[in-house]
């Protein structure tokens, strides 16, 4: 039999349809090939026994003609999701010893199509970071390095863990959540596809809260056709989550028709940013050509307040932090640091349960909604992402999609920029106008730096479009013909 | 607006977050580092704009107003890290 951890999702799907292996068999591969790359620090906790459980109810609903397409695939899941019973910490140290008596509204669908859990995949702490440097359980090594080079580099953030899985053939695929580009950044720096759909697409209920109005889940798979096989699974409405958007979940392989002519495709000239790569702007280039010989019509376009998204960003995305943390203050759940006072006892917790990134973006978006701040930052960043949002509703009139690189560079060095949170920030420059208006969109990996790292471009859709995106991004990917995987220098 | 030490102590007051003396200057540093950052906000007119409160164009969903859930205490409970009789045990807090 080949290596069951090489395949792709569908593939995998119609192997177990077809009985060429069994759940259990698939599973049991990639359990072998998690423990041995345990170096790469990507998955928190593995689940082997209720992996190899799950996957034998997989294998009796496969037997009694109940498959689905997610059934029997075993999938590695973000520490950001509750799952009940089982490790769920947001890879912070201030739920030290959580387990949820309940089970997240994504992962309930997942595991009701007969998904299998290998476990629980490392990230940044509550999800604030975009290299998966600031895990209470360490960083995580991207599979990717670079050629002839022996040296570490960051898979990204803040589902970091979730993609280096992916890459490195120890998860078929994996939940991510996006908030600023938590999904599209990781996959972009390990040659995957990483989709965040609209926001409302997919419940919240049971995903750990950073920012509400941002957060959303999303599949990091090996190609868009996994991607949107696992969306399908993820997303729909839930009573629990009263942000969810009651319309039916559509058929998202079968959107995949392979034809893209007249689709309107915009350009915005707002994204070609000061000191951009060459390679990136050759990239996005090519993106653009390839979508033109396929039919596509491009149109330049105009978002004009782009470069006010990131600082917007680091208005509300720290003030909806620092008020849904609020609730970790050693009583309910998790860690707790003694005090002399209750006060005292809420103070020692939260400092020493709390990484730096996290207490940084508590401490700041404390002061904006403090008395006297809030209209001139919190206020006045909710007004600036009206006009963000008002951007893209008048670039819709124009075109159906936009094209955009989805990072400013490759995967860059574990440590080399953990010192400078600024410099952090602009991984997300590409990604975060997304977020911050709502839209769906889908990293696509289109080719490799001069170093040998993957490099990815993304598509930005209109609002509940992800048909018309994973059709696009589909098409981008035949044309991009990815195939390269990393060398493989972990393991035996 | 820049923050000082004392303004750090007292946003790490308001969030409840044990910041030693020593920390203070550097925490001000990095804090005003990205409050500089964002300044440039600024720089937008925003006359007339109203403020974001949603990114779906949707009303809140009506229920009619009833218990759902409850009963389940003991699950509450469960994660705490200090449990007395059925209650969230804390540090006395009354004389």
């Amino acid at each position: 039999m080949s290596d069951l951890t090489k395949l792709t999702l569908s593939a995998a799907r119609d192997g177990l349809h077809k009985g060429d292996f069994s759940a259990r068999e698939i599973t049991q591969a990639h359990l072998k090939a998690i423990d041995e790359a345990k170096i790469l620090n990507s998955y928190i906790e593995v689940t082997s026994d209720q992996a190899l459980e799950m996957a034998d109810n997989a294998d009796a609903m496969i037997k009694g003609n109940e498959a689905k397409p997610m059934t029997g695939i075993p999938i590695g899941i973000k520490d950001l999701y509750c799952t009940k019973g089982v490790h769920s910490q947001a890879a912070s140290h201030i739920l030290d010893g959580f387990k949820p008596e309940y089970e997240s509204t994504v992962t309930s669908n997942l595991w009701n199509d007969g998904a299998v859990m290998l476990g629980k995949t490392n990230m940044d702490e509550f999800a604030m970071g975009s290299s998966n440097e600031n895990s209470f359980y360490g960083p995580v090594k991207n599979p990717w390095r670079a050629t002839n080079s022996d040296k570490d580099t960051v898979p990204g953030g803040s589902s970091g863990g979730s993609a280096a899985a992916v890459a490195a053939d120890i998860s078929i695929a994996a939940t991510g959540t996006d908030t600023g580009g938590s999904i599209r950044q990781p996959a972009s720096f390990c040659g995957l596809v990483g989709l965040k759909p609209t926001y409302g697409r997919c419940s919240r209920f049971g995903m750990i809260a950073f920012a509400s109005s941002l957060d959303q889940a999303g599949p990091l798979t090996k190609t868009v056709r996994d991607a949107a096989i696992m969306l399908e699974s993820m997303a729909g409405y839930d009573a629990k989550d009263s942000t969810s958007i009651n319309i039916a979940v559509p058929n998202y392989e079968a959107a995949l028709s392979g034809d893209v002519r007249g689709l309107k495709v915009g350009i915005p000239k707002e994204y070609r940013v000061d000191n951009m790569p060459p390679e990136i702007e050759k990239l996005w280039q090519q993106g653009i050509d390839w979508l033109k010989s396929a039919g596509a019509e491009i149109i330049d376009i105009s978002l004009p307040h782009t470069k006010y998204a990131l600082p917007t960003y680091y208005i509300v995305a720290p003030a909806e932090c620092s008020s849904n943390l609020a609730r970790y203050d050693g009583v309910k759940y998790g860690l707790r640091v003694a005090g002399d006072s209750l006060d005292n006892m809420y103070k020692n917790t939260r400092a020493q349960g709390f990484g730096d990134e996290v207490k940084r973006r508590i401490l700041i978006g404390t002061y904006v909604l403090s008395a006297g701040y809030y209209d001139a930052y919190y206020l006045k960043a909710q007004r600036v992402r009206t006009l963000i949002a008002g951007d893209f509703k008048a670039a819709y009139e124009k075109c159906d999609v936009i094209l955009t690189p989805t990072a400013p560079s490759a995967a860059f060095g574990l440590g080399e920029k953990v010192s400078d949170p600024l410099a952090m920030y602009l991984n997300d420059v590409f990604t975060v106008p997304a977020s911050l208006s709502g839209l769906p969109g889908i990293s696509v990996p289109a080719g490799l730096s001069s170093d040998g790292l993957p490099l990815g471009l993304q598509l930005i859709g209109q609002a509940f479009g992800e048909e018309q995106l994973l059709n696009a991004a589909d098409v981008l990917e035949t044309a991009a013909g990815f195939s390269d995987k990393p060398a493989k220098w972990w393991g035996a | 607006m820049s923050v000082d030490k004392n303004t750090v102590a007292k946003i790490a007051n308001l969030a409840r977050i044990a910041v030693s003396e020593d920390e203070l200057e550097a925490t001000a540093g990095e804090l005003n580092n990205i409050l500089d950052w964002v300044e440039q906000l600024s720089q937008v007119n925003t006359d007339g704009v109203e403020p974001m409160t949603s990114v779906v164009a949707a009303a809140l969903p009506m229920r009619e107003d009833k218990v759902t859930d409850g009963n389940y205490r003991d699950q509450i409970l469960k994660n705490a890290p200090a449990v007395e009789q059925g209650f969230f045990a804390v540090p006395k807090v009354i004389e």
